[in-house]
C-alpha cells in the first residue's frame, strides 16, 4: 500500500510488530465468512433457529418414517409372499379385508397358457383365547407348506415344517403380551379349536391392530370355515416366457367375478387404501406439514430479526456497492448453514428415536432417499424461510449510512 | 494556490438540484451546484447543519440520484444509470469513510479490509496481505485481528480509510470523519487523509464541521442553502502534510 511510506507518524504508533499468517491460511470466501460469523453473532437466536430446524426436521422424518414404515408394513404380506399374479375375490380394498374365492379357481388360473403354478393363500379373521382367558380377535393366515414362498417369513424360533402339523400355529414375538403366550409349545385357542405355538417370528407385525396368526393351508381352511378348494387369494407363478399382460388377460376371461392384480397393484391397492381411503395416511401428512410449517415460520423469523438486527451493516456493503446479489447470497448462505446444521442434529436426532423404536409397535422407517428427500426439503424450506428477510435486504436504502 | 499542475478532474457535477419529499410537501435540498474534484487534493466542505452537505455527498458518491444536473466520475456519466449500475460505480471507483464508521462488527480489522476488496472482485489469494498491508499503512499493523468492539474510535476511523482505500478508488468521500473522535486522534485522522490526497490518482473530499482541520484542506468549499457559498485554496503551508512534503 502506497501510504506506508508516506505516514511516518502514524507507522510509529504501532506498539508490536505485525504477526499474521500470510494468505494460504483464510481461503474462506468473505461472503460466506460474514454469512456465518452473522449466524453465529447472536448465540441466542442462532440457537432458536436452529432448535425449530431441529424440530421440523424430527416432525417431519418421523412423519414420514411412519409413513413409509406403515406403507411398507401394510405390504408385509404380499411381500413375503411375491407372486407375479394375484387373483383376488371382486372389489377386494386390501389383502386384509378377507373373503372368499369360490373353489375353482385354482385350476381355472392353471389352465390359462403361461401359468406356471398357482397357490391359495387364506386370509380370514378369527377369535383367539388366550391362555389365562380373554379373546382377541386375530387375522388368520394360511398357506401351502411345500412352497418356496410359504409364510411366515423370518422365523426365528421353530420352524416352519412343524406348522404342517395339525392344530398348529406361529406368532411374532411382539405379540406375545397381546396373545398370551411366550414361548414354543404354548397353547391356546382358535376359533374354538385348540392351537399349540410352534413357530416364533421377529418383526412381523400388521398395520392394525390385529396380531396376525400363521398356520397351515389345511388348518386355515378348517379354523375358517372354508370348504377343501376354497382360498382367499390365488398366487399365481408365470413361466419365465409369458407376457404378464396376455396371461392377466386369459385368467380375467375364465374368472369373470375376480380380480387379476400383478404384485404391484395390490400392494398399492393395500397401502392405499390403509393409507388413503381411511385417513391415516393424511394424519401422517397433516403431521409432516405441520413440522414443515413450525420450521419455516421460525426459520422464516429467526432471519428476518437477524436481518433487522445486521441492517446498517447491510445498507453500508449496499453503500461500498456490494450489489443485492452479494447481500442476498449472504442471506441465503446464512439460511442454508442453518438448514445444514438443523438437519444434521435433526436427523441425529430421528435417527436416535427410529433405532428405539424398532422393536416397538411403531415402525419407523428411514431410507437414504428419503434422508436425501429430508435434506432438500429441509434445505428448501430454509431458503422459502429466507424470503422475507431478502425482500427486506433487497430494500435498503444505502443513503441511510449518511443519517447514523 | 492553484491547481496541481498534475492533477485531472475525477468527478465533475453540472447543475445538481435535489428535491426531497413530494409536492405540496417537496424540499429543494440543493439548488444547482457545479463543483469539480481534482486528484491529488483534499477538499473539505463546510456547511451549517441542513445545507446539503451529506445530500451532496451521497449524489457526488452515486447513493442518491439527482433531481436535475449531470454527474461524471472517472468519465463516466452517470445518467441513465440503474440502481445496480451505480452500485458498480461506486464499487469501483469511490470509497467510504463515515462518520460513525460503519465498520462489520463481526469481522475483525483485516476481515472488514478484505470484504471491500471482495466487493471489488479483487479477492484473489494475495487479499489477506492486501488488507493486512492497507493496515499497516494506517499504523495498524499490530491490530490486524482486533476486533471493531475492541478498537478505540480513532482506530475504528483508520480502519476505515484502510477499507476505503482497498482496491485504489479513485474518489475518498468522508463524512464527518473526526466527527466521533477526540482532537488527537481527530487530527489523526485528518492528517491520513491528507496523505491520502497526495496520491495523484485520487480525489479525497471530506464533510466536516470541525474547523481545527482546515489545516489538512487543498480546498474549502463552503457550503450554504443548497448552494455552493464559496471555494477557496488555502496557501500551501496551511496544509502541514503537504508542507512536510515541500
Amino acid at each position: 500500500m502506497e501510504l506506508a511510506a508516506t505516514a511516518p507518524a502514524l507507522v510509529s504508533q504501532r506498539t508490536t510488530p505485525s504477526r499474521r499468517p500470510r494468505s494460504g491460511g483464510h481461503r474462506l470466501p468473505m461472503v460466506v465468512k460474514l454469512a456465518y460469523r452473522n449466524l453465529f453473532h447472536d448465540r441466542l437466536s442462532f440457537f432458536v433457529t436452529v432448535v425449530g430446524i431441529l424440530f421440523s426436521v424430527v416432525l417431519v422424518a418421523v412423519q414420514s418414517g411412519i409413513y413409509l414404515g406403515s406403507a411398507n408394513k401394510i405390504a408385509t404380506i404380499i411381500d413375503a409372499a411375491p407372486a407375479d399374479l394375484w387373483v383376488v375375490p371382486l372389489g377386494t380394498k386390501s389383502y386384509d379385508d378377507p373373503s372368499f374365492l369360490s373353489g375353482r379357481e385354482r385350476y381355472m388360473a392353471l389352465s390359462a397358457p403361461g401359468v406356471a403354478d398357482s397357490e391359495d393363500m387364506v386370509v380370514s379373521f378369527a377369535r383367539w383365547r388366550k391362555p389365562l382367558g380373554g379373546e382377541t380377535t386375530v387375522l388368520l393366515i394360511g398357506t401351502s407348506g411345500d412352497s418356496p414362498k410359504a409364510l411366515p417369513p423370518n422365523i426365528i424360533e421353530g420352524s416352519r415344517p412343524a406348522l404342517e402339523a395339525p392344530n398348529t400355529v406361529a406368532i411374532d414375538r411382539s405379540y406375545f403380551k397381546d396373545l398370551g403366550v411366550d414361548k414354543l409349545g404354548d397353547n391356546a385357542e382358535l376359533n374354538g379349536s385348540a392351537v399349540k405355538l410352534v413357530a416364533i417370528t421377529k418383526r412381523v407385525r400388521s398395520f392394525t391392530t390385529l396380531p396376525f396368526v400363521f398356520t397351515s393351508i389345511d388348518e386355515a381352511r378348517k379354523l375358517s370355515g372354508a370348504n377343501q378348494d376354497q382360498a382367499s387369494y390365488q398366487r399365481v407363478t408365470l413361466l419365465p416366457s409369458a407376457d404378464i399382460e396376455t396371461v392377466r388377460k386369459e385368467i380375467e376371461t375364465r374368472l369373470p367375478d375376480t380380480e387379476v392384480l400383478t404384485q404391484a397393484e395390490f400392494r398399492t391397492r393395500s397401502q392405499d387404501y390403509w393409507l388413503k381411503q381411511t385417513g391415516a395416511g393424511a394424519a401422517l401428512d397433516a403431521g409432516k406439514l405441520l413440522g414443515l410449517i413450525v420450521g419455516i415460520v421460525i426459520v422464516a423469523q429467526t432471519l428476518y430479526s437477524s436481518t433487522k438486527d445486521h441492517i446498517n451493516e447491510f445498507a453500508t456493503l449496499r453503500a461500498l456497492g456490494a450489489g443485492a446479489g452479494y447481500i442476498v447470497k449472504v442471506i441465503l448462505i446464512q439460511a442454508v448453514l442453518s438448514g445444514l446444521i438443523g438437519y444434521v442434529l435433526g436427523m441425529s436426532l430421528a435417527l436416535v428415536a427410529i433405532h428405539f423404536a424398532q422393536d416397538t409397535k411403531l415402525t419407523i422407517i428411514m431410507t437414504a432417499p428419503l434422508a436425501a428427500q429430508l435434506f432438500a426439503i429441509t434445505i428448501g424450506m430454509c431458503i422459502f424461510a429466507a424470503v422475507s428477510a431478502i425482500i427486506k435486504v433487497v430494500r435498503i436504502d444505502p443513503a441511510v449510512v449518511f443519517s447514523r | 494556490m492553484t491547481e496541481p499542475s498534475n492533477s485531472k478532474v475525477i468527478v465533475e457535477a453540472e447543475g445538481i438540484v435535489k428535491v426531497l419529499g413530494s409536492a405540496p410537501n417537496e424540499i429543494k435540498v440543493l439548488k444547482g451546484i457545479d463543483l469539480q474534484l481534482h486528484t491529488g487534493e483534499l477538499t473539505l466542505m463546510m456547511g451549517p447543519s441542513g445545507s446539503g452537505k451529506t445530500t451532496l455527498l451521497s449524489i457526488l458518491g452515486c447513493i442518491l440520484s439527482p433531481t436535475q444536473g449531470k454527474l461524471t466520475i472517472s468519465g463516466m456519466k452517470t445518467q441513465r444509470m440503474t440502481k445496480e449500475e451505480l452500485a458498480n460505480l461506486r464499487r469501483k471507483h469511490v470509497g467510504f469513510v463515515f462518520q460513525s464508521y460503519n465498520l462489520v462488527p463481526t469481522l475483525s480489522a483485516v476481515e472488514n479490509v478484505m470484504l471491500a476488496l471482495d466487493l471489488r472482485d479483487l479477492s484473489g489469494p494475495n487479499a489477506y496481505d492486501q488488507a493486512a498491508e492497507a493496515l499497516e499503512a494506517v499504523g495498524l499493523g499490530h491490530r490486524i485481528n482486533a476486533m471493531p468492539s475492541k478498537m478505540s474510535g480513532g482506530e475504528k476511523q483508520r480502519v476505515s480509510i484502510a477499507r476505503a482505500l482497498a482496491g485504489s478508488p479513485s474518489v475518498i468521500l468522508a463524512d464527518e470523519p473526526t466527527a466521533a473522535l477526540d482532537a488527537k486522534n481527530g487530527m489523526a485522522v485528518m492528517e491520513l487523509l491528507a496523505r491520502v490526497a497526495q496520491d495523484t490518482r485520487r480525489a479525497v473530499l471530506a464533510v466536516t464541521h470541525d474547523h481545527r482541520t482546515l489545516q489538512y484542506a487543498d480546498r474549502i468549499i463552503t457550503i450554504d442553502d443548497g448552494r455552493i457559498a464559496g471555494s477557496d485554496r488555502p496557501k500551501i503551508s496551511g496544509n502541514p502534510v503537504e508542507a512536510a512534503a515541500h
